[in-house]
């Protein structure tokens, strides 16, 4: 278990002062100037050698995510763009970072902004989140104020803005091309790539999005070394990560861990364990959504890193655990997924428009066992006909629940569909 | 120039090109929806997968943009999984109307679905339904039939230069739309029709009228304005069905104005299908025989010097040659095409032509509008104009009224003041023009067609010499025509000769009895009532008011109904088709007066169309060629002189109400009541 002296957030449960004064008696804006002095390669080298990777799913690795930024500018200014349009069913984290340890990403976005040679962070707030957004804006005002951003930012001669900028609360808007779009004023459909945001972002210019998780970690790395995030977890999984674990555990919590840590142990140690004890597991979603969900069998083992779940056919994602003991109706579960895609899906590129909505409709049949089992292969071949062939991921996200669906508990879906046609036809009343 | 393998043949393209046009270069043919040449990228239809070697999932190959040693398979058993599937998801939410869809025929998504559909529908869930929107007078929806490929909202945003139409809603729940439905604001909106892959966009007037498969295609060219846009005309037995666009990049690239494209029910109303001869004060109905002998009586009575002929805006070069011939037989100096009254020049070429060509206005770096209205006057220089705009680096300024042109222009001033002191060097705008590297100015009808016309071409004429508008390999005078038979009508000659009078003059002569007979050829946009007593002759296709005051109607033939030259503002010899006969009685024109003059006594020296063009190409050896726009050596022209102070105006007040065969249409008088009518006096009960 992750010791309290190696947590990064300190604050996690609110249970401190969240203002400047709080966050700087937990060691938030200590030294910045002298970071930000040891120069912006440095700073880069040392977020490579943390390996740290990128926390909003995709697990890009963050050093060379801002490597990627110009070291010299053609003219346009570069910018930093962090995503808290937190969306994803079952996540819960970046929320409780911004109301409770705002300053953390503040001055994240400062060292991260400096380094990728950034005019000005914007963060991209949830529209739903909206006494989050008067903090964060509270304790923006408050390092404005301090020096600590703004103009020669923290004594640094860097000169280095934050804003705020509220979403309208679309799912869609939480992937980075369909974020930038809507930060420009424009309806969240996803930019084509290339160009790459790096190369053309927002208004045009070189933009990095990152998770808000993903900035607010930097400082500590950089004040405590690359090799003290590094020395947690396995190999190319390293570092702390804030875990949401929610459903059927008798404690749901937001969590920060090592990663690497075994599934059983995260549940088991920090949420009072599965509702109705270890056996009565039927399956976990192990990050968000959109990650395919894996059986109590392969619960029983799994580390909670991106490699181990890549190996189950599953993945990190953000994290965020959904534990679903057996009295679940998984078909129907996966279903109300179904149509959480289909309601967010921005209907520009044809599979994730068409499809989503299709799978939602078979789903909801075979919920009620209103199919035939030949329907589960097409369900299938509907879900590898999006996976793959749209725009951004979410024709990915919306494709993988269903394929992990069938994957590991298609027997359920016939055994539904098998017992709805023993049930014999309703007959008039004679 | 980046290299890439494409299923095993290696192939090198420009660098900036797409995978999807490497693709085409090789012969590979890609299918797509929302990908078009014209447009920008969108996409979004994921038609046009296909596998790069080193990407897991399938690329759109029409965002792509090449590199160098890219390995791309199109014909992979992945990609065809890939395309049939996409194919799927576009038809489940599709209609099966097609044996009642207009697009019916031509549709590529019926097309496609041959190559890439499923035999069967595997989808058993209900089709989605969309209600249609309401576009106006030309634009039809369907949509329900909508695949979302964007098409016509990145045609309305980029070229057309109208934001009307866009997305509303969210996934399978987006719509096209204009959000608070209205009609589309655009001279060029009929173009969505032919860029709507499928038939959620279709032709208003043209719905239900035809199939495809019956119609008979003809390459012609269009009269409607002075571009001679390219166009094929579809027809069923003897009635013109539909116009459509022809690709000629040099004039109209791939569309053409609405003007253009529906006018065409004109071609059926108001005809002249057999000649008229005025009897006791009525015109009653004649034949050929006792028309041509009316008029030939008329015209021999009156003599040389009190006969005078008007051509119009829809003249062709035979005709317009053919009377000319006659007239010059006869010892009449008395002609002119002119009938708006520009004061042109027709003893220089270059003074009257649009030099710089349509194409090379994207050439230009700045330009400068004179008194006229592109939008409204050639709505497909405007779209060029438009073009360059959005490429960046383009200024254009304006002397005249202020307008929405689609693109930002700077307004100098409103009449002759600006330009005489542009003309004269101390406006401050002489830099910027001379300090351009493609400078040019387009002057308009509104500038040429008033009394001082002339001292504000020589105006024109000072300012394209002070500011090098004319230098090696360019040439920035332009000249912006509206009427298809003037720089024909100018070409041959068909201008006052040694003494003869100009069109007012003529007005003048007939209102004082001085001129006793005058020939119309198609020339209905002239006072009529300044026709005072004279005899009256009017030869043309519709009975407009030219015809209304005649004393003998000819009827003659339309542009869909006969081959004849035009040639456009830009100097260009392009020929008409005959794609139907001439209702009626009614003949080709040149060979009405030919027959003319045979009743006359004074027949022409030749006995069939290609006699008479051989006689104009003797002539005039420039109209030989044709297609081309080859220019015209530069010198002076117009003539100095005191400006009148009064503002310029377009001489369009109504873009759908320009010529006969427009006020004929039932198409262009909804439109031109939507668009242009003012709702000023009219009661609830209107329309």
């Amino acid at each position: 278990m992750l010791s309290d002296k190696d947590r990064i957030f300190t604050n996690l449960y609110g249970r401190e002062d969240w203002r400047l004064a709080g966050a700087r008696k937990r060691g938030d804006w200590s030294g910045t100037k002298e970071i930000m002095a040891k120069g912006q390669d440095w700073i880069i080298d040392e977020m490579k050698a943390s390996g740290l990777r990128g926390r909003g799913g995709a697990g890009f690795p963050t050093g060379m995510k801002w490597s990627f930024m110009p070291k010299k500018s053609d003219g346009r200014p570069s910018f930093l763009v962090v995503n808290a349009d937190e969306g994803e069913p079952g996540t819960c984290k970046d929320r409780d970072m911004l109301r409770h340890d705002p300053h953390k990403l503040i001055e994240g976005c400062l060292l991260g902004g400096y380094a990728m040679r950034c005019r000005a962070a914007y963060i991209y707030i949830r529209g739903e989140l909206i006494r989050e957004a008067e903090t964060l804006q509270a304790a923006i005002d408050e390092c404005y104020d301090a020096g600590l951003i703004g103009k020669n930012a923290c004594g640094s001669g860097y000169d280095f803005d934050v804003y705020v900028h509220r979403g309208a609360g679309a799912y869609i808007c939480g992937e980075e091309m369909a974020l930038i779009e809507s930060l420009e004023g424009k309806p969240g459909k996803p930019r084509l790539k290339p160009p790459f945001p790096a190369a053309s972002g927002v208004w045009g210019c070189p933009t990095t999005v990152n998770n808000v998780e993903t900035i607010a970690v930097a400082p500590t790395i950089l004040r405590r070394g690359a090799s003290w995030f590094a020395s947690f977890g396995r190999p190319n999984n390293t570092g702390t990560k804030v875990y949401c674990i929610s459903g059927h555990v008798n404690e749901p919590c937001n969590v920060e861990e090592s990663m690497s840590i075994p599934l059983r142990e995260l549940i088991d140690k920090h949420c009072g364990g599965v509702r109705g004890g270890w056996d009565n597991l039927l399956a976990v979603i192990p990050g968000g959504s959109s990650t395919p969900l894996i059986p109590k069998a392969v619960c029983d083992t799994i580390l909670m890193d991106f490699d181990a779940l890549r190996e189950a056919k599953s993945g990190l994602g953000t994290a965020a655990v959904i534990v679903m003991d057996k009295s679940t109706d998984l078909i129907k579960a996966i279903s109300r997924l179904a149509k959480f895609y289909m309601h967010e899906s921005c209907g520009q590129c044809t599979p994730c428009r068409e499809g989503t909505g299709w799978m939602w409709r078979m789903l909801e049949r075979m919920a009620k066992g209103n199919a035939t089992v030949d329907e589960i292969d097409m369900l299938l071949d509907v879900a590898n006909e999006i996976d793959g062939h749209t725009i951004c991921a979410l024709g990915d996200g919306a494709a993988w629940p269903v394929q992990g669906l069938i994957r590991h508990f298609r027997p359920v879906i016939e055994d539904r569909i098998r017992t709805a046609r023993l049930k014999p036809l309703p007959t008039a009343a004679e | 120039m980046p290299k890439l393998t494409i299923n095993g043949t290696e192939v090198t393209v420009d660098a900036g090109k797409t995978v999807l046009q490497a693709c085409e270069q090789i012969g590979i043919e890609i299918p797509r929806f929302c990908y078009h040449d014209r447009l920008q990228i969108a996409g979004n239809c994921r038609m046009c997968l296909v596998e790069m070697e080193k990407s897991p999932k399938p690329i759109a190959s029409c965002a792509m943009p090449v590199n160098e040693g890219m390995v791309i398979r199109t014909n992979t058993a992945k990609v065809k999984k890939a395309r049939n599937g996409v194919m799927e998801f576009l038809l489940i939410n599709h209609p099966l109307d097609c044996p009642i869809c207009d697009q019916g025929g031509e549709c590529d998504l019926q097309d496609q679905a041959m190559a890439y559909g499923l035999d069967r529908s595997r989808y058993t869930e209900h089709k989605r339904a969309v209600p249609d929107k309401d576009l106006g007078p030309l634009v039809e929806t369907h949509m329900t039939r909508c695949i979302h490929c964007t098409r016509c909202i990145r045609f309305a945003t980029d070229i057309a230069g109208v934001e009307e139409l866009g997305t509303m809603g969210r996934g399978e729940h987006m719509e096209i739309g204009t959000y608070v439905e209205k009609a589309l604001t655009s001279e060029l909106s009929g173009n969505m029709i032919d860029l709507c892959p499928v038939g959620a966009l279709n032709s208003k007037p043209y719905a239900y009228t035809a199939r495809t498969w019956e119609l008979v295609r003809t390459e012609t060219i269009d009269v409607h304005d002075a571009l001679g846009s390219n166009i094929n005309v579809n027809a069923r037995g003897r009635e013109v069905m539909r116009v459509l666009p022809r690709l000629n990049e040099d004039i109209n690239e791939e569309w053409i104005s609405d003007k253009t494209r529906f006018a065409y029910d004109g071609l059926r109303r108001g005809r002249l299908d057999q000649p008229y001869v005025r009897k006791n004060g009525k015109l009653a109905p004649a034949t050929w025989k006792e028309a041509l002998s009316a008029t030939a009586g008329a015209i021999t009575g009156a003599g040389g010097g009190s006969i005078a002929a008007i051509a119009g805006d829809l003249a062709c070069v035979e005709s317009m040659t053919a009377l000319k011939d006659l007239f010059d037989q006869l010892g009449s100096p008395h002609r002119d095409c002119r009938q708006d009254g520009a004061q042109l020049d027709p003893s220089v070429r270059a003074g009257y032509l649009f030099n710089t060509t349509i194409a090379g206005i994207e050439e230009s770096d700045v330009c400068l509008l004179i008194g006229t209205n592109p939008r409204w006057e050639a709505a497909l220089v405007n779209a060029r104009l438009r073009k360059r705009y959005l490429r960046g680096g383009f200024r254009v300024f304006s002397i005249g009224p202020r307008l929405d042109l689609t693109f930002p222009v700077e307004t100098l001033g409103a009449g002759p003041e600006t330009l005489e002191a542009i003309a004269a060097g101390g406006h401050p705008f002489v830099e910027t023009l001379s300090a351009a590297k493609r400078p040019m100015m387009i002057l308009g009808q509104g500038a040429l067609a008033r009394a001082d016309g002339s001292a504000i071409l020589a105006a024109a004429w000072r300012i394209a010499v002070t500011c090098r508008l004319v230098r090696d390999g360019w040439n920035g005078f332009n000249v912006l025509h509206i009427a298809a038979a003037r720089v024909g009508g100018l070409d041959i000659g068909f201008v006052p000769g040694k003494g003869g009078l100009d069109v007012s003059g003529m007005l003048d002569g007939a209102s004082s009895g001085k001129t006793q007979v005058v020939y119309l050829l198609g020339a209905d946009e002239i006072d009529v009532r300044r026709l005072g007593s004279a005899f009256v002759i009017y030869q043309g296709h519709h009975g407009d008011a030219g015809a209304n005051r005649a004393d003998v109607i000819l009827p003659g033939a339309a542009y869909t109904e006969k081959s004849a030259l035009y040639v456009n503002t830009e100097g260009r010899v392009q020929q008409t088709k005959r794609v139907v006969f001439p209702p009626g009685e009614a003949r080709e024109d040149w060979s009405i007066v030919r027959a003319l003059s045979e009743a006359i006594g004074a027949r022409l020296p030749y006995d069939n169309l290609a006699e008479l063009r051989q006689r104009i190409e003797r002539a005039h050896p420039h109209l030989a060629e044709r297609g081309v726009a080859p220019g015209a050596p530069w010198s002076s022209f117009g003539h100095e002189g005191r400006m009148d102070q009064a503002p310029f105006r377009s001489p369009i007040d109504d873009f759908y109400m320009t010529n006969a065969i427009c006020r004929a249409s039932e198409t262009m008088a909804a439109c031109s009541a939507l668009y242009v009518g003012s709702t000023a006096g009219k009661t609830g009960t209107h329309g």
